[in-house]
């Protein structure tokens, strides 16, 4: 056939190589081409994270109030139920609780959108091709993007009450934020991928959330588990301290409460008794810890994603 | 030319898995039971598609088209083999193409195009095209969750054709959209055709095959039965799928003239059932008229597969009187260098009065034969034009 000189595209064809589709990657070496790819459709990344954060609020007439919302409600729901029903008198309790809640909360909402990530997108994974990860990037990108709104709050909040906050502590915040994000992102992956195949996940993972709020210190200073699971057993206080989550919540606490002196109503420290050096030492074991997750997430995700279209 | 899509080797299986949940999976586990069952939808395929070629895969629901144009597209992976390609694609697979229903229109081409691999400025720079070729102008502000299935398709075309992809993979969409709408892919398909880029669609239309194509392959339960120009692989989907006809003879008719038979002859006299346009055909027909009929009239008519006249005649339109008839004979059709497209073709047969008053005797599709020439063609008849043309810019 006689081409017609086209200007830009037609003729490119011959310049690029040809390629195999879908080339199957060994699980040990696939990480770095995956990672390429992704970059390659990052203008989608940040397309569908809009779209998620349009979709979310679409035909609902507060729109963005209500990421503001919750968190709010549930302030003053634990604010009632721990100052007042069960006194456990922590000075400035709505600062201490409202920092691990909305650390807390975009943890909880990206595992919970990440289940919903592949099996919510069916229609786009069965016609479309484009790397599956960026659907469960783009739930981390839209829950960042509440977070930065809950965080206004915080800091508004923290202004309000004419909180101290100021300091070295701060530095904290954006040590535990990396933990944080990289952390959330490689249990997302994971999660993400557990639902496709037997849609029981998502009901287990609503449980196992529960469970882990309330085995991270968030409502009640850490120093009341540590010491009550102690009284059982040493091992339990010890496996208490492992969770990831762990060191991220407190080191928030610790850069937006400041106050190390602050005690409970009796006599229990309200944030973790545990040096800076501490602090940024589990941290950093905890982002160690999360590029492997991550890494481990993405394999597995590689491995599974060639069936996506199928099993949905 | 160089290949632009190659498959190798390709085979695709599928499980059909009959535990959905955790609790059903393991319970099975424990039983031994395995309830799973397989069946392969493609099976060792391989062909080459060269740049600016148009291939099109016909064949029977099931047959693996879709399978085949999923994986070219790399949205499942095989099961062995592979496919290689290069350069841009963009896919309109089922209805759609990947819409959210709760977003509008506008919003809708941004991450569909985006999806397809535009950055958002390339986006901004196509979007009143897009829209304006879509000719939804009106909706697309609107969520398209309220759309209706036409808006759908157009848009997505629409967005497809203007990502300027080296490859298109089509599934049989277009016939979603009006004839309007129909007519204007179609001249964008051609357009996209003379700019040297890829096509791969899925089709039921043997018109548009035979319009379109460069090749085409022929798909059974995922076996490549046939591969390669337009004409030769539509004679063998319509050898081996389309319903022989003539299991559905009906007749009529008062029988006093009775129709025995019909033999379709070449110019020598020898019974055939193939011709090359340009062959003579002789279609004979023996009768026995049982009492003496004064001034019959034998009539043929040719069909083509859908039933479609393609031409038919008689002996008053001839001119021809026959005097009387009386116990066996025969009245023969002779045809010298029948000027028809490749097809089957069926023979009506029938012998009435001359004022049409009483039917002695019709036989619907009591014969027929093929023709076969290689050649492309569209309607009904081979012509063979000369063609010249007088490029006046070059000639001075």
């Amino acid at each position: 056939m006689n081409a017609a000189p086209s200007p830009d595209n037609a003729t490119a064809a011959r310049d690029t190589s040809l390629m195999r589709v879908n080339e199957p990657t060994r699980f040990w070496r696939g990480f770095v081409p995956s990672v390429r790819d992704v970059w390659r459709y990052r203008e989608l990344l940040t397309n569908l994270t809009r779209l998620q954060l349009k979709v979310k609020y679409k035909n609902s007439s507060l729109g963005f109030l209500w990421s503001l919302a919750r968190p709010i409600l549930l302030l003053i729901v634990y604010s009632l139920v721990f100052s007042t029903f069960l006194r456990a008198g922590i000075p400035y309790f709505p600062i201490y609780l409202f920092t691990g809640l909305i650390v807390w909360d975009l943890f909880a909402s990206t595992q919970g959108g990440a289940t919903n990530a592949i099996v919510g997108n069916a229609g786009l994974i069965k016609k479309v091709y484009f790397p599956r990860e960026i659907l469960t990037l783009s739930v981390v990108g839209s829950t960042l993007f509440h977070f930065a709104l809950q965080f206004l709050v915080l800091v508004g909040v923290l202004v309000v009450f004419r909180y101290d906050f100021l300091g070295w502590n701060l530095l904290l915040a954006p040590i535990a934020f990396v933990a944080l994000v990289l952390f959330m992102t490689g249990i997302a992956f994971l999660f993400s991928v557990a639902n496709v195949r037997y849609r029981d996940v998502q009901h287990i993972i609503e449980v196992l959330l529960l469970f882990w709020f309330w085995m991270t210190p968030i409502v009640y200073p850490a120093d009341f588990a540590i010491s009550g699971l102690g009284g059982v057993s040493r091992v339990l206080a010890w496996a208490y301290q492992l969770n990831p989550m762990f060191p991220i919540v407190t080191a928030f606490q610790r850069a937006a409460y400041k106050d190390m002196d602050a005690v409970a109503a009796d006599g229990t420290p309200v944030l973790y008794q545990a040096s800076v050096q501490r602090y940024l030492g589990l941290l950093g074991i905890v982002i160690a810890f999360s590029l492997f997750l991550i890494w481990l997430g993405q394999r597995v995700f590689a491995k599974a994603e060639g069936n996506f279209a199928q099993e949905l | 030319m160089s290949a632009v899509i190659q498959v190798k080797d390709l085979s695709k299986q599928f499980t059909l898995r009959h535990d959905a949940s955790l609790k059903e999976r393991v319970v099975n586990r424990i039983r031994g039971a395995n309830t799973d069952e397989t069946f392969w939808a493609l099976r060792n395929l391989s062909f080459d598609l060269e740049q600016g070629k148009t291939l099109s895969l016909i064949g029977p629901n099931g047959s693996g088209k879709s399978t085949l144009l999923k994986i070219i597209g790399g949205i499942i992976e095989p099961t062995e083999g592979w496919v290689a390609r290069r350069g841009r694609l963009a896919a309109l697979l089922e209805l759609g193409a990947g819409f959210h229903p709760d977003l509008t229109g506008r919003e809708n081409v941004y991450v569909n195009a985006s999806i397809l691999g535009l950055s958002n400025r390339q986006i901004d720079k196509y979007f009143d095209d897009i829209i304006e070729f879509s000719e939804i102008e009106k909706f697309i502000d609107n969520q398209v969750k309220f759309y209706s299935s036409g808006m759908y398709v157009r848009l997505a075309f629409s967005v497809a054709v203007h990502v300027e992809p080296e490859i298109l993979l089509i599934d049989e969409v277009l016939a979603v959209g009006d004839e309007p709408f129909q007519q204007k892919c179609m001249e964008r398909i051609k357009t996209f055709q003379d700019e040297g880029r890829t096509l791969v669609f899925v089709t039921h239309s043997l018109d548009i095959l035979r319009q379109f194509c460069d090749e085409a392959i022929l798909l059974d339960q995922g076996n490549v039965l046939a591969h390669g120009p337009p004409s030769e692989v539509v004679s063998e989907f319509r050898e081996r799928f389309l319903p022989h006809l003539e299991e559905e003879e009906d007749e009529f008719g008062t029988r006093e003239v009775e129709i025995k038979g019909l033999r379709v002859l070449d110019g020598d006299g020898v019974e055939r059932d193939k011709f090359s346009p340009g062959d003579d055909v002789v279609l004979e027909i023996t009768y026995d008229a049982h009492e003496t009929i004064a001034d019959p009239v034998f009539g043929i008519a040719i069909l083509n597969q859908v039933d479609a006249l393609v031409y038919g005649t008689n002996t008053d339109f001839q001119g021809i009187s026959v005097a009387r008839v009386h116990g066996e004979g025969i009245a023969r059709f002779t045809f010298p260098s029948i000027p028809i497209v490749d097809g089957r073709y069926y023979v009506t047969v029938a012998v009435h009065s001359r004022d049409g008053e009483v039917q002695y005797h019709r036989i619907e599709r009591l014969g027929q034969f093929r023709v076969v020439s290689g050649a492309e063609h569209a309607g009904f008849l081979h012509l063979e034009p000369t063609i010249d043309i007088v490029d006046r810019e070059s000639s001075g």
